[in-house]
Parts: structure tokens; sequence; C-alpha cells
């Protein structure tokens, strides 16, 4: 295939809570959304790529979008899942085998914090029944190291979280789109130290689909090309320090899959950090959107302190990052995740943001998602 | 005294964490995993608090065992010199008064205090804290 794979259709549907619709009914929605912005039908779509952890296989939608035979392969890679459905897609479009296709991703998840049991992640049983399979008390004690080594305050944390709801207000598609002001944040009660509850994302529901096309197919649709420049997906490498870890190396905590999915993809692109406009990072937590910053080659640790003080991840800032809120604002259905990211650089650089739109007609655009068991995803787009 | 695990720990008075060091790398991690790619090995019983956290909710039962009333609880990460870093609650110390790089020591706590036969679990506390 000679140019780029193009985005030429997203879809969504609204993250958070919806009674009365499946998950899968939630990824449908958004297919039809994305269908009618490419201004293609569903028989035109050649294959699929469909994520889901928790609200059943993806597959099933044919019965609901068509029974054209089409080929749809169900993906589930952890928090990466959406990640991976897109990296495949770009993959068969890249290969010549399909000129245009679909990633979606979808999830339903029951309230409060996930329930894991060690069998699933080969841990003895005893490790649950101390009370240690949580992921807030890994992400926990996970920022606390960081915040210890690198100078990073509880302020700082929570001036992530009010810049998320503060974005949300202007994204229809968030879920918690009130402001909170700071002291609200840090006033409110202790989840796990040092995070209050405003701090941590919650499980929720949501649908995103993308249309993926070679570019000589995006040309003739007449869409302006959003080009994905580079999509990879890694796993841990030695000395991570990741969720449900009963020991950790000696020196651990300093490497992990983000940076090396994100070096990747910056050599795969051909730039760096600095050319980047704006960035959706992975934040189920505040401190994982500080901690992202720096795996992603954005700034050096310790350097968070002082772009959140002075507000350059703001929308009008030098790199806004999570411009809909991001995970914060929008939770975390976790098959759908990682295509919301994408679905909002479109936004972004297609110049539909309207109140969160970044300013100065932004070129690129890059996500990320991180996930258990140490797994990442990351994208760069440009107009 | 009921332990939560067999194997956790060594006979000894007072007690050891066993590891286990895998027999190609020497890389020493705990729990020590079944099989033959990993031989026991007693763990320092002291070392310094690398990480923590408190536990301000009560974790989901299954798989949580511990009591229905739940108190917050500390709950670290404890690097061993030269050996590991485990997980492991922290006792004898009040909140405020934990902080990354404090000297600790293998001690055995109750899983529910108020039990009059509990289970015990690993912990640390601070050095030299109490007989």
């Amino acid at each position: 295939m000679s140019g780029d794979v193009c985005i030429v259709g997203i879809g969504i549907h609204p993250f958070g809570r919806t009674d009365g619709l499946s998950g899968l009914d939630q990824g449908v929605y958004a297919v039809r959304q994305a269908l009618a912005d490419a201004g293609i039908d569903w028989p035109q779509i050649q294959f699929a790529y469909g994520s889901s952890d928790a609200a059943g296989n993806p597959d099933t939608m044919v019965e609901r979008l068509g029974l054209t035979g089409v080929q749809f392969i169900n993906v589930r890679n952890g928090c990466a899942a959406g990640g991976s459905a897109l990296f495949s897609a770009q993959m068969a479009i890249k290969s010549g085998e399909f000129e245009i296709g679909l990633a979606v991703g979808f999830d339903k998840h029951p309230r409060g914090a996930f329930n894991a049991m060690p069998a699933e992640y080969n841990l003895p049983d005893w490790y649950g029944e101390a009370g240690y399979m949580i992921t807030t008390q890994f992400f926990a004690a996970k920022i606390m190291r960081y915040m210890h080594l690198h100078g990073i305050s509880q302020t700082t944390l929570a001036r992530v979280a009010n810049k998320a709801f503060r974005n949300a207000v202007h994204a229809p598609h968030a879920w918690r789109r009130e402001p909170v002001d700071m002291e609200t944040i840090l006033e409110a009660p202790l989840v796990s130290d040092p995070y209050t509850k405003y701090m941590f994302c919650s499980p929720a529901e949501g649908g995103v689909a993308l249309i993926l096309a070679s570019e000589k197919k995006a040309r003739e649709l007449g869409k302006p090309l959003i080009r994905l420049k580079a999509a990879t997906m890694r796993t841990r490498p030695p000395k991570s320090f990741e969720v449900f870890a009963p020991s950790i190396d000696i020196g651990g905590g300093t490497a992990t899959a983000t940076q090396i999915a994100s070096a990747d993809a910056f050599r795969m692109a051909g730039i760096g950090p600095e050319d980047i406009a704006l960035a959706q990072l992975q934040d189920t937590e505040c401190g994982a959107e500080i901690m992202h910053m720096a795996e992603n080659g954005f700034c050096r640790d310790g350097e968070q302190e002082a772009w959140l003080a002075e507000g350059r991840t703001e929308i009008g800032g030098r790199l806004p990052v999570n411009t809909d809120g991001g995970c914060l604002a929008c939770g975390e259905p976790i098959g759908a995740s990682g295509l919301r990211q994408v679905y909002e650089n479109v936004v972004q650089l297609r110049g539909d943001g309207g109140g969160r739109q970044v300013p100065g007609n932004p070129k690129t655009a890059y996500s990320h998602v991180y996930g258990a068991p140490g797994v990442s995803a990351v994208t760069i787009l440009e107009r | 005294m009921r332990l939560i695990a067999e194997g956790l720990v060594t006979d000894d008075t007072p007690p050891c964490l066993i590891g286990g060091r895998e027999r190609d790398s020497g890389r020493v991690v705990f729990p020590c995993p079944p099989g033959e790619r990993y031989e026991p090995v007693a763990l320092s019983r002291t070392g310094t608090l690398w990480s923590w956290t408190i536990q301000r909710y009560r974790p989901k039962s299954p798989p949580y065992a511990g009591p229905e009333a739940f108190r917050p609880w500390a709950v670290g990460y404890v690097e061993l010199p030269d050996q590991v870093i485990v997980e492991a609650r922290l006792a004898d110390v009040a909140f405020e008064d934990i902080h990354i790089g404090m000297a600790l020591e293998l001690t055995m706590i109750p899983l529910d205090p108020e039990a009059a036969d509990p289970v015990m679990i690993p912990a640390f506390r601070p050095a030299g804290a109490a007989a």
C-alpha cells in the first residue's frame, strides 16, 4: 500500500452510565455514527476488529449491522484492548489486503472498583485474602514512590483532576461534566493515600468506533486526511512495577511498557515529543497522567510540578493533555477507552472541539493507554 | 499460630519470609513459586520502606478474608537489602509517622485482631520497636 492509513469516520456513545442499554448496544450506536460520518454504509466495511473486556463478543454485532459476511476479529488485551484493535486494523490496511475497515470498542462494567481474583493473575489465594488484590492500592503505592523520588506534591495531583473536570464541561461524550474546585478535590475522603476520591476514575460504560481507510480510499471519500503515522502496542520490560505485585526487583519501578511503545511510535512517525500539539495520556488516576507525561518523553521526571503549576497542559498551554477530561472525567470502559482517546484526537485535528478546541490549528496528536499487567499502546495522528 | 498460607515463612524463631531464587539468573522473588525453577531462600528480617499507602475502604470479599468491621490499614513495599522488595502490612506505627526509607523488621500480625484464633499474616514494623 502507498500512503498512510487514514481515519475517515468517528463515532461515540457517551461514556458513563446508560441504564437499559447494553455495552453492545453502545458499540452499535458508535458504529452507525462513524459510518454516517464517513458517508458510507455497513456493506462497504471490509473487515472489523472489536474490543470488549466485560460486555460480550464484539463480532455478535453483525446481527445488528447486517450479515454481510464481513471478517470480524475480537480483541481482548486488558486496558490496551482498544489500542490493539486499532493497531490490528491499520495493519490490515497497510498489508494491502483491505482498503477500508472498522475498529470498535465498547464495555459495561459493574459499579465500584474492579474485583480481581488471585487465580486470574496466577497468584496464590492468600494474596487476595490479605487484601492486596486492589488496583487503587497499587496505584497509590506507585505514585507515593514517584512523589518521593521526584518531588511531586499532592496539590499537583489535584491540579490534574481539576483540569480534567474543567475540560469535560465542553465534551458532550464525557461522564462527569461539572467543575470541581481544588479545595473540594484535596479535602475529599482519601481512598488510598495520597489519592482522594476525585483522583481516581471509575469503571464505566461507553462505545467508540473508528473507520480506517487507505489514503487512496480516503481521497475517494473526500474526507480530510487524518493520517495514522504510528500505532504501537508493547509489553513490559524487566524492572517494571505492575499491579498485583507481591514483590518487585531491587531497582524496580524504573522501566515501563509505555517507554518502549512511545519511543517506537516516535521513531515510526519520524518526529519527537516536541512536535506534538496535544496528547491524551492514560489517567486512570491523577498520578498516571503525571508519570505518563515523563514516560512518553514530554518532560523529565519531576518537571511535572512546574508544568502543572504553570498550566502548560491546559487547553491553551504548550501541550494540552486530556482535552476531553480523560478517564478521570469519562470513566473507564476498558474496551473503549483507548479508542476514545483517538476519537478525541480526530475531533481536535478537524477543529471540531468547540469549547475544548485546542487553539492554533493543531496538526499532530498523541494517544497513550497503559494497563495490567504492563501493556501499553500509543498512536500518533497527523493532519 | 495459624498462618494464612503454608510456605510463606520459615519455622525459625523469629521467622523469616521465604523467597524464591531463580536457579538460572539468581533473581529473587516473593513468595517462592512452586516448581523446580526456583529454590527457597530465607529473606532478610530487616529492610527499609520503599513505598506505602493506606487501604481506606474494605476490599471486596471474596477474595478479602479480613473482618467485616473494617478499620483502615497500612501496606508497604519493603526493600530487603540485596534480595528483593516485598509487599506486606505495616504494623505498630501511626499512619502519620510512616515515611519512605524508615528501618523495618518482620513481625506477624492477626488478619482479624478480634478473632479468638486469628489467622496470622506477615507484616513489618519499625525496627527495634518492641520485643
